[in-house]
């Protein structure tokens, strides 16, 4: 049973350490990757993101610490993983000499394809992400954005199940970033599992099952989106009157019932509450209507992971 | 038991054997070959260079040096051909330097390859890069009236046998200096220095009595000049002779050393 659920696993990583002239850039990492799901390693620069990825994708010796990719041991099994796995780094990395069929069959070779079968591979990947016009062309006449794509189409021409992206839109335009956006969507559509590192809190939000914030070389939080919105606990409510001059009365009875915090914002007659329990919230709409307090209109506010992550970056 | 969880997404198991070892590093050596395709200009130094080195040196100092032209030609035709080679060889460091500074050479390192087939794919296709760089330096002297009296058979062996059997083995040198320098730029300065140093130091274009003594010494001492020599033995006297024997010694010497030392740099880099 146990050995099922270790299966499950894509990537399980146990006290992962790694050390650069004796300080840790990754200082002790335990986490697992589920299979099928888009895991988002969240970070300020330098916080270690990289270098975590680089250990799980057998680039950079493990100091410390162990990690297993499919059941297999990465430092053991380094050879084997590396079937299992597609890497997309910061920078483009394809030849931009060579044309976008010319860098399909030399991955695909290298990855154990023949000749003809990369071919047929890299033509169906060309189509996938719109990239037939880089077909016999070289890559250098064509955008970022393109070469981006074309750096993670090659990077899937043995249809890997573990997908790691480093960074994959930084620098991106908004536009070909919301390409790249559906492009990493439809890869879990098929199965893939992908860990992907950002440094944009929209990113992560958007795309992750999953989060784990990473600073100074060490999880500082885990969960999905909403979880992590969680951990601030609490929702913003606020909630704005007819008649201005009643706000004050207001206040006070909602404090004194209440025992919470309410903060006035005078010039819209409007009291914010932060509030932990969402039952709080019916109560108080409760207690205005009964003491005939006529509330023009009110809203709930989660915070924002940006919200989230400065807490906790302390930044 | 893993196949149960990694069938589902038809992953290709690369078998790793002999053959896959060749393919790789046959692969690396034709990517190198397909960036000259589209780049020609790639070539320019091992073409151009050794067209234009050969007519300029022969005419410009051919009189001074050693009276006329024909004279000057046996000397400098295998000079020109050696400093060209050594010059191409210095090419692969900035080429390993890119490809590191890029990301391609993580890129490679991710995949199911052997570690080394970079290396050697970019080492391999530079044979390539040498063969055209003789055909030039010689057909350009050839076609000024040098010829090398030992006969074809023999100029195939000092080229093939000779001269880009050491300049290939020079090319692990700067293979290494490509791996340990902080950018491609930092390459072609060292490598240009190296070769500058290695050519004009030595007996390509001049006969070394004519050197001050300290000077004489550096230069006969040259492994550059022990190749100019040999060369000169086999392909003008048909004689592979201990000078032959001593500069192939040398070079193999180099990749001993050398070979285990940059591969070894090269995925510790990492």
């Amino acid at each position: 049973m146990k050995k099922e659920i270790i299966m499950a696993l894509a990537i399980s990583t146990t006290n992962l350490v790694k050390n650069f002239d004796g300080k840790n850039a990754v200082n002790g990492i335990s986490l697992d990757v589920h299979q099928g799901e888009i895991f988002g390693i969240l970070g300020p620069n330098g916080a270690g993101k990289t270098t975590f990825l680089r250990m799980l994708a057998t680039l950079t010796k493990v100091t410390s610490g162990s990690a297993s990719i499919f059941g297999n041991d990465l430092t053991k099994d380094g050879a084997k993983v590396r079937n299992f796995i597609g890497l997309t780094g910061q920078y483009a990395s394809v030849d931009e000499e060579l044309t976008g069929m010319e860098n399909m069959i030399i991955f695909g070779q290298l990855n154990g394809l023949s000749k003809k079968e990369a071919k047929k591979r890299g033509l169906e990947l060309l189509k996938q992400f719109s990239l037939t016009e880089a077909k016999d062309k070289s890559i250098s006449a064509f955008s970022g954005g393109m070469r981006r794509r074309l750096d993670l189409a090659v990077s899937l021409i043995t249809k890997p199940p573990l997908i790691f992206l480093d960074e994959p839109t930084t620098g991106l335009d908004p536009r070909t970033r919301g390409e790249m956006w559906k492009t990493i969507r439809e890869l879990v559509k098929g199965g893939s599992t992908i860990v992907l590192t950002t440094q944009y809190l929209d990113e992560a939000d958007q795309l992750a099952d999953r989060i784990a914030i990473i600073d100074h070389g060490s999880v500082i939080a885990q969960g999905t989106p909403s979880e992590l919105k969680n951990i601030l606990g609490e929702t913003t409510f606020e909630l704005s009157l007819i008649k201005s001059s009643q706000i004050k009365q207001a206040k006070e009875m909602i404090e004194q019932k209440f025992n919470i915090e309410v903060i006035v914002l005078p010039e819209f007659a409007t009291l914010s509450i932060k509030v932990t329990d969402t039952k709080i919230m019916t109560q108080i709409l409760l207690l205005l209507e009964t003491e005939h307090i006529a509330i023009n209109e009110f809203e709930t506010r989660k915070p924002t992971l940006d919200e989230v992550f400065l807490e906790l970056t302390g930044k | 038991m893993d196949t149960t969880v990694i069938n589902k997404n038809t992953t290709t198991m690369k078998t790793i054997s002999l053959k896959s070892w060749l393919t790789d590093i046959i692969v690396m050596a034709k990517r190198e070959l397909l960036k000259v395709k589209h780049s020609p200009e790639k070539l320019f130094d091992v073409t151009v260079m050794p067209i234009i080195m050969v007519i300029v040196f022969s005419q410009l100092f051919g009189g001074a040096i050693m009276g006329n032209v024909k004279a000057y030609l046996p000397l400098v035709v295998p000079g020109i051909l050696i400093q060209t080679l050594v010059m191409a060889s210095g090419a692969a460091g900035t080429q390993l330097r890119e490809d590191l500074d890029k990301g391609a050479t993580d890129r490679f390192n991710s995949l199911p390859i052997s570690r080394i087939a970079p290396l050697a794919g970019t080492l391999i296709s530079d044979i390539i890069r040498y063969i055209i760089a003789a055909v030039f330096a010689l057909g350009t002297g050839a076609a000024l009236g040098w010829r090398a009296s030992a006969g074809f058979g023999w100029l195939l062996v000092a080229i093939g046998r000779l001269a880009i059997v050491t300049t290939w083995a020079l090319s692990w040198l700067f293979a290494l200096v490509g791996v340990l320098a902080k950018g491609a730029a930092t390459v072609t300065t060292i490598s240009s220095f190296l070769t500058m140093f290695l050519a004009f130091l030595s007996n390509a274009y001049i006969p070394v009595t004519s050197l001050p003594k300290w000077l004489k010494v550096i230069a006969e001492n040259n492994p550059v000049s022990h190749l100019i020599t040999a060369f000169k033995e086999v392909a003008y006297n048909g004689n592979f002779g201990h000078e032959a024997w001593l500069v192939l010694l040398i070079s193999l010497l180099i990749v001993l050393i050398l070979a285990p030392v940059t591969v070894l740099t090269y995925s510790k880099k990492n």
